[in-house]
């Protein structure tokens, strides 16, 4: 049943790694691969949508109450500002195939520098929760706070705990998030010191492609969770513009 | 028979360095003995041997455990443990069994081995990510097993809140850690495999030309990387809970403790086919090789596991129906359970046409195999039992459930298991392992197995709950536990056998040849044990998997009976002669 043939070594290549036949097939191959971790990663905060949207379904009025403490003012800048990472970390990947090292360094370092901004502002989001003791498990002193707001609650027969509730499911999925941007950050400044020295412009630029994915990805995880965690809380009769 | 050796029978034993035939001067055991060259290898094979050392190990825990169980209740007051020990016990055994022995046993031993070879690829096609996912396996293992040796965990493998979150003191936390960085272990070899099967296949081999292993392994791998990340998110919320004390699935603080049942089982459930789809891989290879058959309805085969793996991911709830679940959704669930029986029932009536007017040899590896079908088929048809709502409910929780799921996790998977080691022991080792050691073995532990499981069906069903430390409120079970308890013992028995004789047979055995059963894999057409790139050409393939024909080896055991018939003939003539000769000479000589 069986012939044989001498294996297509790509011999002369020292990019192909030992197990592939040519670069065609390893380049498939890490698309592939990459693109299969990303079906892992929707899987995996898959799984935070699904309780958040049970929750929300559960307790809307409480989730609104949550909502409106968030800053939607600066949730929208900082949406901005990955956006555009985005667009930066696709021209790394336009200049990676072009063969344009100093360009592509450019647009790597300001994709690091945006993906950090962007996690400073978070940063300094949860900072003023903390102030105010929105954050369950950690400082929660919501009750010690909102004493008024308590009050129009329990006229409106909301729970306070279910405001809780949206807090820790705003922290799972926001912290979640925040270490994929952590990962993302160390493996884009590690690209931009190896783009430095040249290694994606000598014809083998596709892992800048492949982080790429990654980057687009995590992007696209807040691009959701915008909207569901800041711009809920519209209609709800105790806005109270932020803290 | 011993026919199955005989292509190379005629050669002389024990010629290690004869280089064509035998065993090879360089192999991929031989290629380096320094520990680096274990530890830091990226050689598929080599990998495969590291998960094998380490899962037998955790199968040993976790049969430790299943021992402390099974003698504790033989006597209806708990014999030897505490109810809380015994609460732990259980629980190391679940969590051990299930996470680090059956999720990683087929495929990370045997699919790693075989999947590159079966499809003529030098190695998967990310060999760093493969080390790591054993990496990851060792560490989350050593993290679990300290978690259990120093503490405990007392929730059963399940980890429901809000006992696992808000009640059990023990080191649930550390349990959790161990238990996701497995699951990365094991979403990393299913990409692999799922990336190496689309990609890296050899010139011919088309989808339909590959052996029903792959198939099922690539289901098994959809199911790895896609149900995974799903335990890892409810391993984490389960792990903020606990560790920040806010309630997610507490119900005290709003949470849904149902939720977490959901978010559980839905990668849970399609676990249960991650562990017993490898099982079917192994089976479909070895039914065509002892049966000298094609497997009888190739593609209902291949796309039998795909429907499995499909299917898997929607009947989550069947665990759930004496939750709050909705009577709906129930019904559902229900309806699509009933439906997964269909391709696996496929597969079952499928490997016993290709036995029909098979040219059957009862090996080893056939007998485990012959075992994991039938009863895989009474776990089967239980679980059918189990599908149905209103009998679910009377059997909910009980020993029918624990016997029902035995018959397919140790009765199925373990036994495909064994078979699939016995069966590619001499391309893995080079050497035969002793057979009728093998049959004992296998015979021993099917009945070993029954003697285990059944009764724990009759005592499920007379109302006995599953995680009963003691069961003073009914001591008429206590014949039934006995039994059960007996049947265990016999079963450590089956289990400790073959690990005696294959590792007696790595210096000892008999050298195999390249391939000892006249298989029609590729994964044979190497030398045994093969050299670190598997084959110095890549292969092209020109046909279909089981190119097996069982009139051609009838013709070929009768005309081996000729021979030796021949030969026994030619003996007796000769015999007969020399007495002739003799007595002709003791009547002249008198």
């Amino acid at each position: 049943m069986v012939s044989e043939t001498h294996a297509p070594v790509d011999g002369h290549h020292g990019l192909v790694q030992h197990q592939f036949d040519d670069m065609e097939q390893q380049r498939e191959c890490f698309s592939l691969g990459m693109w299969l971790f990303l079906a892992t990663e929707v899987m995996m905060f898959g799984g935070l949508f699904f309780a958040y949207s049970l929750y929300r379904w559960q307790f809307e009025p409480a989730f609104q109450v949550g909502s409106s403490h968030l800053d939607w003012k600066l949730g929208t800048f900082n949406t901005f500002v990955l956006l555009f990472s985005s667009l930066t970390m696709a021209m790394a990947v336009h200049n990676a195939g072009i063969g344009n090292r100093q360009k592509l360094v450019n647009c790597l370092l300001l994709t690091w520098v945006l993906g950090a901004a962007f996690l400073g502002i978070k940063a300094m989001e949860w900072k003023a929760d903390f102030n105010v003791g929105l954050i369950p498990g950690v400082n929660w002193t919501y009750y010690d706070h909102h004493a008024e707001e308590l009050k129009a609650l329990a006229e409106k027969n909301i729970m306070p705990h279910h405001v809780m509730m949206y807090f820790v499911i705003y922290f799972c999925m926001t912290g979640l998030h925040a270490i994929h941007m952590i990962i993302g950050l160390g493996i884009v400044g590690y690209f931009t010191w190896l783009a430095y020295r040249g290694k994606f412009t000598d014809g083998n630029d596709q892992p800048v492609e492949i982080l790429g994915l990654y980057w687009h990805l995590v992007d696209i995880v807040w691009v959701f969770l915008f909207p569901l965690l800041y711009l809920i809380a519209g209609f709800h009769p105790f806005q109270s513009g932020g803290h | 028979m011993s026919s199955i050796t005989a292509d190379e029978s005629a050669l002389p034993h024990g010629g290690e360095i004869t280089p064509e035939g035998r065993i090879p001067r360089e192999h991929y055991l031989n290629a380096g003995y320094t520990w680096q060259s274990w530890l830091f290898t990226l050689d598929h094979k080599r990998i495969a041997i590291l998960y094998m050392v380490s899962v037998l190990a955790m199968f040993a825990l976790g049969g430790f455990g299943a021992m402390m169980v099974r003698l504790n209740l033989l006597t209806p007051e708990g014999a030897i443990i505490r109810p809380q020990t015994y609460n732990r016990m259980f629980s190391m055994h679940g969590v051990v069994m299930v996470f680090f022995f059956l999720v990683p046993s087929i495929p990370a031993i045997l699919g790693n081995f075989l999947v590159p070879m079966m499809l003529g690829a030098r190695d998967l096609a990310f060999p760093k990510l493969n080390l790591l996912s054993w990496y990851l396996y060792i560490i989350g293992a050593i993290i679990a097993i300290c978690a259990m040796a120093f503490g405990g965990v007392d929730t059963g493998w399940t980890f429901y809140a809000p006992l696992s979150t808000q009640y059990a003191y023990d080191n649930v936390a550390l349990t959790i850690v161990g238990l996701f960085l497995a699951g990365f272990s094991s979403i990393l070899t299913g990409l692999n495999f799922i990336v190496t099967t689309h990609r890296m296949r050899a010139p011919g081999l088309t989808w339909f030309r590959l052996p029903l292993f792959i198939w099922s392994h690539y289901a098994t791998s959809l199911i790895q990387v896609l149900a995974t990340p799903v335990l890892a998110i409810t391993l984490l919320a389960l792990a903020v809970e606990r560790i920040f004390h806010v309630g997610i699935f507490d119900p005290k603080l709003g949470g849904d403790p149902v939720l977490m049942q959901h978010m559980f089982w839905f990668y849970s459930h399609p676990a249960v086919y991650i562990m017993v789809l490898p099982g079917m891989a192994v089976v479909s290879e070895i039914v065509a090789c002892f049966a000298r058959k094609p497997v009888f309805g190739y593609k209902f085969v291949a796309f039998a596991s795909l429907a499995i793996a499909v299917l898997g991911f929607l009947v989550w709830g069947h665990h759930m129906f004496t939750t709050s679940q909705s009577p709906f959704a129930s019904m559902v669930f229900s309806f699509i359970s009933f439906l997964v029986a269909i391709p696996s029932a496929i597969k079952v009536f499928n490997w016993t046409a290709t036995l029909y007017k098979g040219s059957i040899r009862l090996t080893t590896p056939m007998l485990y195999v012959l075992g994991f079908i039938g009863l895989f088929t009474i776990g089967g048809l239980t679980g059918l039992h189990l599908a149905a709502l209103a009998l679910d409910i009377h059997v909910h929780d009980t020993y029918f459930i624990v016997a029902h799921f035995h018959y397919i996790m140790v009765g199925g998977t373990t036994m495909a298991f064994l078979g699939g080691i016995h069966f590619w022991w001499p391309k893995m080792t080079g050497r035969l392992y002793p057979e009728n050691w093998g049959k004992t073995a296998a015979i021993i532990l099917f009945v070993g197995f029954n003697l285990t499981f059944f009764p724990q069906f009759i005592l499920g069903y007379m109302g006995m709950p599953r995680r009963y430390a003691t069961y003073a409120f009914a001591p008429e079970f206590q014949v039934l536990h006995v039994l059960s308890t007996a049947g265990a013992s016999i079963m450590a028995l089956g289990f400790f056998l073959p690990l005696v004789y294959l590792l007696w047979s790595l210096k000892n055995g008999e050298i195999a040849g390249p391939n000892p059963w006249k298989a029609t894999g590729l994964e044979w057409q190497t030398p045994s044990p093969p050299t670190t790139f598997n084959f110095e050409k890549t292969p092209i393939v020109t046909c279909g998997p089981y190119a097996y024909s069982p009139e051609a080896d009838e013709i070929e055991h009768a005309e081996e009976d000729l021979r030796q018939a021949q030969i026994d003939l030619a003996l007796t003539k000769a015999k007969i002669e020399a007495d002739r000769a003799k007595g002709g000479e003791a009547d002249r000589g008198v």
